[in-house]
């Protein structure tokens, strides 16, 4: 066995075991129809999970990056969105955590961890994988940056109070000209804009930003002009991680449901799992799930150790998201009709898979990262 | 306010399953979790503390993977944890267990409240909270819905089969707690992460200087011979008449069945 998690991780792992199963996975169908949930976020704040990763000193509960994983992956077994909400959380506030000044650390870090949902903005309607595309802008006039343009696709969009903004300082050197600011929620200016109806995920908030002459102080600037690019990429490498986590606990639950269905559904006299067609798809999502759970956990691993993870970080986002819409697909197969019917939840597991298959690094890209970097090796 | 709540770590299963050669429960690949009821017993000890002030000492009796529930039992927020572990402690049964733990707060010392769950989920029994007052010469309020405490008393109700029954007793005094009683709080994470590093106490026979004949196996004058699956009867009863006479009958027969 790879891992042995230590005592304080198994105790978390079993307290968001209960949390999930006893206040989440019983919402799950409902945020579907309805959307993000606020009181159950309100729970999840009042019960730390927030605080999760971020040091004792700014009121989180010094967490590791296997921590993080294992809480992504728990949530996720009962809630895809509930977990996608709080990876895009961490991913933003993580950028502070790492770039910001102590003044900046102190001014936002306690909020992330106990009361502040945060939101990382970097898509554009026009700039998705070709981050260096975006188009927004920020000139330095005074002691402030004005900020214009519109985001789109921003996780946490409407329900955040923090969000952190990558904008162009000089429009004209491509990716090197990309700045991060943090701009509060409320800031004149800066409006939530459409919120996207989308076909999975619909427990998380995703919406369009508008920044129409946003100004914001330079202390808002995080690191310094021209980091951005590098900022938004280091944080992702760690999302991935959570995509991975969110993969492996997603696919468990299509799997447990399938797995439940085939030992009781009798066809030709005998139940379907006694049928080779189910037991090859159902041995498929066991290796795909265990696969992508030591992908994961041993990513995180690295990052705790402060190695660097790029390569594995997209493997594992490549490998999970894919591994977990075959399984979900399956499941949908194994229950026949009934995976067609909402009634049975395996559809809206698909519906949710498709997200880790483009979110946070589509799988296209990724694949161009890993094969450069291994083809340079 | 010094408050002692005693727990105990039993197995987390809904699918019983027993051995069919020693005739008792099957405890492979089963996992310890704090019995469901001394939860609330945990809650309400927290609560108190949060109104009236005070320490919370966490006590349980058991092999060493009980510091798995104690350590749980201070992430939701006692104080301090003993475990009362030895091999001579093993085999007990209620009284050897409730003698056992009544030494232990009488070695904490001064204790206003004694904290149980009504019952514990594997032995379903709900003596040992009793046997313990008894032991300390405390008050004991059982099965008890609500608490209040005023001026050195406990203001309790008690849920019992026909109604509530509402209780003053002096202080010290113990009390096993209902499901009623409260909901539960789920630890955080900060507090995990304080808890995993807090030192557990262990006390032995000797630490708590027991009478030999009174613990373990040998103090046990009660023993589990088998544990078995009821028989169940698939006899389907019809009953006749119009729709009153229907119901008329099946309330009698589920309150002479003791159902109702």
């Amino acid at each position: 066995m790879l891992f042995e998690f230590t005592e304080e991780q198994k105790m978390i792992q079993k307290m968001v075991k209960e949390f999930t199963e006893n206040e989440i996975a019983p919402l799950d169908e409902k945020m579907d129809n309805e959307g993000f949930n606020y009181e159950l976020w309100d729970k999840i704040k009042e019960n730390g999970f927030l605080g999760i990763p971020f040091p004792e000193q700014y009121g989180g509960s010094g967490g590791d990056p296997i921590t993080s994983a294992i809480t992504i992956h728990e949530i996720a077994k009962g809630s895809a969105s509930v977990a996608l909400t709080l990876d895009a959380h961490w991913l933003a506030a993580d950028t502070i955590l790492h770039h910001g000044t102590e003044t900046q650390k102190e001014k936002y870090l306690y909020k992330a961890a106990t009361d502040t949902i945060f939101a990382f903005s970097l898509t554009e309607p026009m700039a998705g994988s070709d981050a260096a595309g975006i188009q927004s802008t920020a000139v330095l006039t005074g002691d402030e940056y004005v900020l214009n343009g519109t985001k789109a696709w921003c996780t946490n969009g409407g329900v955040s109070g923090v969000y952190i903004i990558l904008a162009k300082t000089d429009v004209n050197i491509g990716f090197k000209g990309i700045s991060a600011f943090i701009v509060e929620e409320g800031t004149p200016g800066f409006t939530v804009g459409k919120k996207e109806n989308k076909m999975g995920m619909r427990g998380s908030n995703t919406t369009e930003l508008v920044m129409n002459d946003v100004k914001v102080s330079k202390e808002n600037l995080l690191g310094k002009e021209g980091d951005g690019f590098k900022i938004a990429m280091i944080a992702l490498d760690g999302a991935r991680i959570s995509i991975g986590a969110i993969s492996a606990g997603l696919a468990e639950s299509a799997m447990k449901i399938a797995k439940n269905y085939a030992n009781q559904r009798v066809a030709f006299g005998k139940p379907i799992a006694k049928l080779q067609a189910i037991q090859f798809m159902i041995a498929n999502m066991a290796i795909g799930i265990r696969a992508t759970e030591l992908m994961t956990f041993d990513c995180a691993k690295m990052k705790a150790q402060g190695m660097r993870h790029t390569k594995d970080a997209a493997m594992v986002k490549v490998f999970g998201a894919e591994m977990a819409m075959q399984s979900c697909k399956d499941a949908i197969q194994i229950l026949g009709g009934n995976g067609y019917s909402k009634d049975y939840h395996v559809e809206r597991y698909l519906r949710d898979a498709k997200l880790l298959e483009i979110g946070e690094g589509a799988s296209e890209v990724l694949r161009m990262l890993v094969g450069t970097t291994e083809l340079n090796s | 306010m010094k408050i002692v709540v005693c727990i105990k770590q039993v197995p987390d299963t809904v699918d019983v399953k027993i051995d069919p050669v020693t005739k008792n429960l099957d405890r492979t690949n089963i996992v310890g979790v704090i019995n469901p009821f001394d939860k609330n017993a945990i809650e309400e000890a927290v609560r108190l503390k949060e109104k009236h002030g005070g320490e919370i000492t966490v006590v349980s009796m058991g092999p060493p993977q009980t510091n798995e529930s104690l350590r749980e039992a201070l992430a939701l927020g006692c104080d301090n944890a003993i475990l009362l572990s030895a091999r001579e402690l093993g085999g007990a049964d209620t009284l050897a267990t409730g003698y056992t733990l009544s030494r232990a707060i009488e070695k904490i010392g001064a204790v206003d409240i004694v904290l149980f769950g009504s019952h514990a989920v594997d032995a379903d029994t709900g003596q040992t909270g009793p046997i313990v007052a008894e032991n300390l010469g405390y008050r004991q309020i059982t099965f008890v819905s609500k608490v209040e405490v005023e001026d050195g008393y406990v203001f309790a109700s008690r849920t019992l089969e026909n109604g509530v029954q509402k209780v003053k007793a002096k202080l010290p005094v113990v009390l096993t707690a209902t499901k009623e009683l409260n909901k539960p709080r789920y630890a955080t994470p900060i507090k995990i992460m304080k808890a995993a590093k807090k030192e557990i106490t262990v006390w032995n026979h000797l630490d708590l200087e027991c009478d030999m004949d009174r613990i373990g196996l040998k103090g046990s004058p009660t023993a589990v011979t088998e544990i078995f699956e009821p028989k169940r009867d698939n006899k389907i009863n019809m009953l006749k008449g119009s729709p009153e006479e229907i119901a008329k009958a099946l309330v009698n027969k589920l309150l002479a069945d003791k159902l109702l």
